[in-house]
């Protein structure tokens, strides 16, 4: 790695954190567990990660022990992602739903 | 084509992420923002799919399976979960999430260090650096989130044995967990300095682990909603470091958004209850030392509360936890219903910290077709409280215990919603046990308080079918 790709992923990370803070500052206390859900959900990007280090080449026939420990990842993300984009909308239509008479 | 490209399909999920996490904090467009989330998500997923290496051997087997495996699980879990359980959903979920983090870590530096790849200057310093980092957030927050969620539940049963989860923290303890937080610092030096040696990966990942239990079992059960809080926070910014190792930025950005919005939120809550997050986390409070209940109060029967309830002018309805554990959401509108039906205003007023998670009761009484405009906040409902008739309390103690404006004890100091102020006060409850901050509550003993012992859901059918009656 690059000196400047650091730099670049450090900026990124840092004004990541600040638009993270000036995004939600007022939500009504209805959609504080969704957001938090959906905020979740959206942490399963790590899945990302897994999924990278779940292809590997075999090696007659065994991934390896990283490999193993990357597909245990990607299932525990998978489950945080899709569990959690789910349980977020069941809520949310609970919510909208009972709204404007819909 | 420069494999770079790619990246724009990154810069697409990250755009997405934004828009949808915006669009969440809005009622309208939540709904829309949790599909963008989604898309964000799925836009992320392709593009790493699709620029993989098919030359290799593996078919992408572990890949389908693990999919298929965590998709079924994800989706049974998200569409079995009753609402009551959300909060300990959320807190398993977001475990997951900080675990697969770790994993993530863990699986790079063991292949490193397996395959003898290990990377030399700044490369080391950057990734080992991440993958310590990673490791230890990514764990803590499993642990923690796991405790957090026994928390929530009460206890654990184990072979058929219910074990409470305890709640235990002396003073000395905050100095156990820095000692181990400055540990895992050294450790992660060490690596650096031997990044060949996997013994103090694992023993990183150790310490990590205890840390988590140990940051959770000093924290009484009814601040686990700023816990889950910011181990959502946590697991995120463990997705950031993850997003260092693998150098992809959707991840730094993504991670690091939804830890500063867990932050916030966490602060939210804090606010709610007027303390600070450090006495939170650091000053053990509720489930502990519980005051002994002496006094004793004759309960009433739901003919007489639905004779009281005959003809006022103005109810306002305060539920809490109690209300969620007894499902008895749908009684309480129907009750509502009825003294609708007579002429009476009906108005949900809804504490900030009320249930287990911040609007928790606005999502189960959302469920109950309750219409939105009729939850009231704290600060509003309480300058209309004088005027209430009947405040009828279901399942809900720490927040409308005068105990709070004293100054003294654990409550000291967190608003409460002025039920007292009302000309009857009903208080649906199972006991005069007390709640989670462990306070006896002098409302209930008042002249003017009625309490109906028993389930909420019991009672309120049967204060229904009363109301009916008259």
């Amino acid at each position: 790695m690059e000196l400047i790709t650091l730099i670049g992923a450090i900026t990124v990370f840092i004004l990541a954190i600040f638009l993270g803070f000036e995004l939600i500052t007022k939500v009504p206390p209805t959609l504080h567990t969704p957001l938090m859900s959906g905020a979740n959900a959206i942490s399963g990007i790590t899945i990302v990660g897994a999924l990278i280090f779940s292809n590997t080449d075999y090696n007659n026939g065994d991934p390896g022990f990283a490999a193993w420990l990357a597909f245990f990842a990607l299932i525990l993300a998978t489950i945080n992602v899709v569990g959690g984009f789910a349980v977020t909308n069941r809520m949310l239509n609970m919510i909208a739903g009972k709204r404007g008479g819909k | 084509m420069d494999e770079a490209v790619w990246d724009i399909g990154y810069l697409v999920a990250s755009i997405l992420f934004i828009l949808g996490l915006k669009k969440l904090g809005h009622p309208r467009t939540a709904p829309t923002g949790n599909l963008y989330g989604a898309l964000g998500m799925l836009v992320a997923v392709v593009v790493t799919i699709a620029q993989m290496d098919f030359g290799l051997t593996n078919n992408f087997t572990l890949i389908i399976a693990g999919l298929a495996i965590g998709g079924a699980i994800g989706y049974y879990m998200a569409v079995k979960v009753e609402m009551t359980g959300m909060p300990e959903m959320v807190a398993l979920f977001n475990g997951f999430g900080g675990a697969a983090s770790a994993l993530v870590a863990a699986s790079e530096v063991f292949r490193r260090i397996n395959e003898n790849d290990l990377p030399e200057g700044l490369e080391l310093h950057v990734a080992w650096t991440a993958i310590g980092l990673s490791a230890l957030v990514g764990w803590v927050t499993l642990t923690g989130s796991l405790l957090a969620m026994m928390k929530l539940k009460g206890g654990v049963e184990i072979f058929g044995t219910w074990y409470r989860t305890p709640t235990w923290g002396p003073e000395w303890l905050n100095y156990v967990k820095g000692l181990i937080l400055i540990s895992i610092v050294g450790l992660l030096y060490m690596t650096i300095e031997a990044p060949g040696n996997q013994d103090y990966v694992i023993a990183i990942i150790a310490l990590s682990s205890i840390l988590g239990i140990l940051f959770v079992l000093p924290i009484g059960g009814a601040d686990m909603p700023v816990v889950v809080s910011l181990l959502n926070s946590l697991s995120g910014i463990a997705a950031a470091f993850t997003g260092f190792i693998i150098g992809n930025n959707v991840l730094i950005i993504a991670g690091s958004m939804v830890g500063a919005a867990g932050l916030i939120l966490t602060n939210i809550m804090c606010k709610a209850m007027n303390r600070q997050l450090v006495d939170v986390l650091f000053k053990s409070f509720g489930g502990s030392d519980k005051e002994q209940v002496t006094r004793t109060k004759v309960g009433s029967d739901p003919e007489e509360v639905a004779m009281v309830c005959d003809g006022i002018s103005k109810c306002v309805i305060i539920p809490g936890y109690g209300m969620a554990v007894s499902q008895c959401q749908h009684q309480v509108r129907e009750f509502a219903d009825i003294l609708e039906a007579n002429g009476c205003e009906v108005k949900y007023g809804i504490h900030p910290v009320a249930g287990r998670m911040p609007g928790h009761m606005n999502v189960l009484l959302a469920e109950a077709s309750v219409p939105y405009e009729k939850l009231i906040e704290m600060d509003d409902i309480n300058s209309e409280m004088a005027e209430c008739d009947v405040a009828l309390v279901v399942g809900a103690n720490d927040t409308v215990n005068p105990a709070a404006r004293s100054g003294e004890g654990p409550l000291a100091g967190m608003p409460i919603i002025d039920a007292d102020k009302a000309g009857v006060v009903v208080i649906v409850k199972r006991s005069l046990s007390v709640g989670y901050a462990g306070v006896d509550n002098d409302l209930f003993y008042e002249d003017k308080t009625m309490m109906l012992f028993g389930d909420g859901k019991q009672m309120m059918t049967e204060l229904v079918s009363s109301m009916k009656e008259l």
